[in-house]
């Protein structure tokens, strides 16, 4: 359903140990909540992603639970700390079983 | 078409409220773009206009505050994720003869560099004026072996996006003289004409009244050196000549279609009216 | 719904139309809070809670939520539909417990925040957001 699905992060690429650091997240998807009518006056049909995590070192630093009134081409802004150097993964889950994923390196020192 | 004739009465009852409303001033910001690419949103008006505006605003300047925000970073402007999608395209070969934009244009930071502040702009060899859009399809047909894209399409108004962002900054400058000419007369007669029946030109509102509420939106002079712009309302990037068409339709008139003369026409003429302003595409709006 | 906004914009052309809840739509935001405090009562204080005041449109509205020390914050729209907008679960990587998004707002409306902090306690603010029919011009 939701086709060239493309996701963009903003992470720094280093850290001083134990830093809070500004995540932006922004993935294009179009969010049908289930509650729009074609030109036909049927119903389209659900179709959003309805969980976003991101992880740093296999530890949790945020878990979303979204639900349709979420914008289209969801955007989320938040905070990490970085205990070390190590991998940020994003993992975002949709309604239609794709999981879109993405990874970035963060080097403390 | 209930939903049209309900639009247009309010529309309707708008403008009869008109400068009713307090006209709130331009914002007195400034548009800078990651911290440092800055763009100018107010201009003296071109000679051309012959007094009939003292200065040019962009649209941006008439968007609330959190609005205008968005554009202020990449990252939080929606629009980017389509310019990165084109130049994925960018890169991709495509058509019978297996090339792709990058083959003879290399890097669009480099070859498309100032291109979109002269657009539209007048074509020797095919003795017309182009849009993007049109010059884009001619390379895909004429170059590419490969299919035209739709006017409006998704894909199209992104690759627009990627090109025009290269121009981002950089002072709108169409020519309107020589061989355009024709071409311009004809897009400010289109841009005078009252059309519908509302019987509005797209100067009632976006010369005479630019600044008032309509119903609750504010007005803008109808700039176009934002395009593509990415709209909240449709959360995706939109064409100018999906723009023209929705304020036409507004009036309550028949509508040119996208790539059709009349909006290539309008189209240089109302790109004129910005010459000053600088290019900021990809611009978000409500 | 729709045709109540509209009307209303019709009669007083030009201001940004105040939505009437219905009451039903009211009943669905506090039975969505409730599932997430588990009917608990809640505080205030400690959350901050930043939306405009004016959305120019309902489709894209910016919000920020941020709460020291809580370990979840969930979003809900009064007068949507369907409430519920989001939670956000804050990991032990949380750099702060703060989030920014972008929502879907129905019409005017109130818009509520409610945090669980660590020792289990719940707090709540709630914002009107204005949402402007704008749209003439396509
Ligand atoms: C086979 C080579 C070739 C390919 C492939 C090609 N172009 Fe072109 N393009 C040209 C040439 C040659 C011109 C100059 C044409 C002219 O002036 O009439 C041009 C002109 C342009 C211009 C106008 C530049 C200006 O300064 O006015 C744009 C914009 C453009 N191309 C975009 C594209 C895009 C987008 C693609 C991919 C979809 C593409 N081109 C693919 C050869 C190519
Ligand atoms: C009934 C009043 C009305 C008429 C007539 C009208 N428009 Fe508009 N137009 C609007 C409104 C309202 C908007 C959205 C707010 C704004 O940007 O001004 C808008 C927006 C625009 C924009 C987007 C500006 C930006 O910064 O993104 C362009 C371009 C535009 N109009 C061009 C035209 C053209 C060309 C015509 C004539 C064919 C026209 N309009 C006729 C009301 C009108």
């Amino acid at each position: 359903m939701a086709e060239g699905v493309r996701a963009r992060v903003k992470v720094p690429g280093n850290a001083t140990a134990g830093e809070s650091v500004v995540i932006k997240t922004l993935i294009s998807h179009p969010m049908e909540s289930g509650q729009r009518k074609d030109s036909d006056g049927n119903i389209i049909p659900r179709s959003i992603i309805h969980r976003f995590v991101c992880d740093f070192n296999g530890q949790n630093v945020i878990d979303v639970k979204m639900e349709p009134a979420i914008s289209t081409n969801p955007y989320f802004e938040f905070e990490a700390t970085i205990p070390e150097s190590g991998d940020m993964h994003f993992t975002w889950y949709d309604d239609d079983g794709s999981v879109y994923e993405k990874t970035e390196t963060v080097t403390v020192g | 078409m209930m939903t049209t004739s309900l639009k247009t009465m309010i529309c309707t009852a708008a403008m009869l409220t008109l400068g009713a409303g307090a006209a709130a001033a331009q914002t007195d910001e400034k548009l800078v773009v990651n911290g440092e690419t800055e763009i100018t949103t107010q201009a003296p008006a071109p000679a051309h206009l012959d007094g009939a505006l003292d200065t040019i605003y962009s649209g941006w300047e008439f968007r609330s505050p959190a609005t205008r925000e968005v554009q202020m970073d990449d990252f939080d402007n929606p629009g980017m994720i389509f310019v990165d999608q084109a130049r994925q395209v960018w890169n991709t070969a495509d058509g019978s003869e297996g090339k792709s934009c990058a083959s003879c244009h290399d890097d669009p930071a480099q070859s498309m560099k100032g291109v979109r502040a002269v657009y539209p702009k007048w074509n020797e060899d095919a003795q017309e004026v182009r849009t993007l859009e049109m010059q884009i399809n001619d390379c895909r047909t004429n170059r590419m072996g490969a299919e035209a894209w739709g006017y409006t399409d998704k894909g199209m108004t992104s690759m627009v996006a990627l090109i025009s962002l290269q121009s981002r900054g950089m002072p709108v400058n169409v020519a309107i003289d020589g061989p355009a000419q024709s071409t311009w007369e004809k897009g400010k007669e289109l841009y005078y004409t009252r059309t519908g029946q509302l019987e509005l030109s797209c100067a009632n509102c976006h010369e005479d009244h630019y600044g008032d509420m309509i119903r609750a939106d504010h007005l803008s002079q109808g700039q176009i050196n934002g395009f593509p712009v990415y709209r909240l309302k449709n959360a995706k990037l939109n064409a100018v000549h999906s723009r023209f068409k929705g304020c036409v339709r507004d009036t309550r008139a028949e509508t040119y279609k996208p790539g059709s003369p009349e909006f290539v026409a309008l189209e240089l003429y109302v790109a004129s009216r910005g010459n000053g302003l600088d290019v900021e595409a990809p611009s978000v709006r409500n | 719904m729709e045709l109540t906004r509209r009307g209303a914009i019709a009669l007083g052309a030009g201001v940004a139309a105040t939505l009437v809840l219905p009451i039903r739509a009211m009943a669905s935001a506090d039975a969505a809070i409730a599932e997430f405090t588990g009917g608990a009562e809640m505080g205030e204080g400690g959350l901050e809670f930043i939306t405009p005041e004016i959305a120019e449109n309902g489709n894209t509205v910016p919000i920020e939520v941020r709460a020291p020390g809580a370990t979840a914050i969930a979003v809900f729209a009064t007068g949507n539909p369907t409430p519920k907008v989001a939670t956000f679960n804050f990991g032990p990587l949380a750099g702060a417990q703060r989030a920014s998004t972008r929502i879907r707002l129905a019409g005017t409306q109130d818009v509520v925040a409610v945090a669980k902090m660590a020792d289990g306690s719940f707090v709540r603010a709630s914002n009107n957001v204005k949402v402007t029919i704008g749209g003439c011009g396509g």
